[in-house]
């Protein structure tokens, strides 16, 4: 680790002319000790990913790409979209690298440099719209918004199920009532949109 | 009784019913006295952490200074959700680990008034608890119906073995806590291969495709292993098997039935409780063949469509009369 530190610190070092700054930047917005740096390439997280056929560079490619600096390219992808955070290689990568952490970072990248926004994104941005409103979220409400802009030749197929949500399992179509400390949770997250543009 | 902070999550109010009651159920006889965080919110699931890693943060320690300001003794914080868990756990674990980033969520917090010492707060499943903390003697204790002969699928899902910041598993693809417990309540265990794969997440609403085949490969496995059930301890696992298990069937032309419970579910059958009381009857793959093979009587899941009013009330429109669809018949 120390080794690899070293060489994120001095971005000049003999090396030569690789440019570190992406992977910096990476590690800088990643919490805790991402160890993004450290990629030895041995393809274990590309091996273990279920969603490694619908993207279009493995994990592993991602990590060589943060470090021959292909900013675009990597912001351009789907690749951290289509992770399910499910851990698999986080926890089976010899190099101890929070994989999954640095997949929710390049989403937060790609998403402020404009670079990627798809479906995913916005059920994201549904979804939190919601938490921003009520401090809680709501499904049906969530999946009926985002089906309908996304889904909407899904939706006869959809039909079943949202009266099933209603019947069975005694779910309420109407939007959840806001928490009490509304006020607060939303200075709280000024607060941190600020902190996070800093 | 012990007292335990809890924190139910936002599927407990609605999808996950059953789950919520159950828990209660069971937590009573174990002595598990559950205090609610009061004015909790929701954890942000995936999703925040996706947009903005500071606010996602900042919005999951609001319930961590919450916990911690109400805590008088207790300071473990059980959560019921994988999802839920694993970002409460993953908060902490990184507001400690990283002491400017934890400076940071809580300057955030200060805005609201709040703070956060991370490393105050025990973030727990109840699996764990119940495994760890009350012990399987104390569960066996209680059984007065053992579910003698009902296979079961012990199936844990992605976020609760892993990353397993504080190791309380005991292996982060092939643990064995839940096979203990359901052996422990008379249930026949199967060796269950993928019982820590991904249930397809919220991949169910952003890439249907890629869902419906992480869905049917542990729908079909837990087949091919005669399990009568699958059991899981997440409210979005069991909602991807269960409420897809008819679209995944359609999709892949296939017929499978298989009934998806929460753990907690078997247990109050286990220690005697009454079905109706469990939640039983808010499945969409009706456990009822399932559980006769024991001899327990589940409600009938409620099949009739409700009013036509009721349906306006949904955010979608009515089911449209288009060639090709025979949506409506799906789900039978
Ligand atoms: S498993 Fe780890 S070391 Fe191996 S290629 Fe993936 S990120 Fe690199
Ligand atoms: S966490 Fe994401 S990238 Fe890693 S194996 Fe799972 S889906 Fe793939």
């Amino acid at each position: 680790m120390t080794e690899a530190v070293s060489v994120l610190a001095h971005p000049s070092t003999p090396t030569g002319a690789e440019d570190l700054s992406l992977l910096h930047e990476v590690a800088l917005r990643t919490p805790g000790e991402s160890h993004v740096e450290m990629c030895i390439q041995c393809g274990t997280c590309g091996g273990s990913c279920p969603s490694a056929a619908a993207m279009d560079h493995t994990p592993r490619a991602i990590f060589a790409m943060l470090r021959a600096g292909m900013r675009d390219e990597v912001l351009k992808s789907n690749t951290p979209w289509m992770c399910v955070s499910c851990y698999f290689c986080t926890v089976r990568c010899p190099q101890d690298i929070h994989i999954t952490d640095v997949m929710y970072t390049l989403k937060n990248m790609s998403l402020q440099a404009k670079q990627y926004d798809t479906t995913a994104a916005d059920f994201s941005k549904t979804f939190i719209a919601m938490v921003e409103d009520y401090g809680r979220s709501f499904e049906i409400g969530l999946a009926g918004i985002h089906n309908l802009k996304h889904f909407a030749t899904r939706l006869p197929n959809m039909a079943p199920m949202a009266i099933g949500m209603l019947t069975k399992k005694g779910m309420s179509p109407l939007p959840p009532k806001p928490i009490k400390g509304m006020d607060q949770l939303k200075k709280i997250l000024k607060r941190a949109k600020e902190l996070e543009a800093a | 009784m012990s007292d335990y902070i809890f924190y139910p999550g936002c599927s407990m109010e609605s999808s996950a019913k059953a789950y919520y009651a159950s828990v209660m159920a069971v937590c009573k006889p174990l002595g598990i006295e559950l205090k609610e965080i009061e004015d909790w919110n929701c954890c942000g699931a995936t999703e925040y952490l996706s947009l903005d890693v500071t606010p996602a943060y900042a919005l999951i320690a609001r319930n961590l200074a919450l916990a911690e300001k109400q805590a008088n003794g207790s300071k473990t914080v059980i959560a019921p959700c994988s999802a839920c868990y694993l970002n409460l756990a993953k908060a902490d674990h990184y507001m400690h680990e990283d002491p400017a980033f934890g400076a940071k969520i809580n300057e955030a917090l200060a805005a609201g008034g709040l703070h956060y010492d991370a490393g105050t707060l025990a973030i727990r499943h109840l699996l764990d608890v119940v495994i760890n903390e009350i012990g399987l003697d104390k569960v066996k204790e209680k059984v007065t119906k053992p579910l003698k002969g009902l296979r079961v699928a012990p199936y844990l899902g992605c976020m609760l073995p892993r990353p397993d910041y504080n190791t309380r598993y005991s292996d982060s693809e092939h643990p064995d806590e839940l096979d203990q417990l359901l052996a422990a309540l008379g249930a026949e265990v199967i060796d269950f291969p993928l019982k820590t794969h991904c249930c397809g997440g919220h991949m169910t609403q952003i890439g249907p495709d890629t869902a419906f085949e992480l869905i049917r490969r542990l729908i079909a496995s837990a087949d091919q292993y005669k399990a009568d059930v699958i059991v899981t301890v997440c409210p979005m696992c069991q909602m991807n098997l269960d409420a897809f298990q008819g679209q995944m069937n359609s999709y892949f032309k296939t017929n499978y039935k298989i009934p998806v419970l929460f753990f907690t579910q078997l247990m109050g059958i286990a220690f005697g409780e009454k079905p109706e009381k469990l939640g039983f009857g808010s499945e969409f793959v009706s456990a009822r063949q399932a559980m006769s093979r024991i001899g327990v009587e589940t409600p009938e899941p409620v099949e009739q469509a409700p009013r036509a009013r009721k349906a306006e009330g949904l955010p979608m429109p009515p089911p449209l009369k288009k060639g090709g669809s025979t949506s409506t018949e799906e789900e039978a």
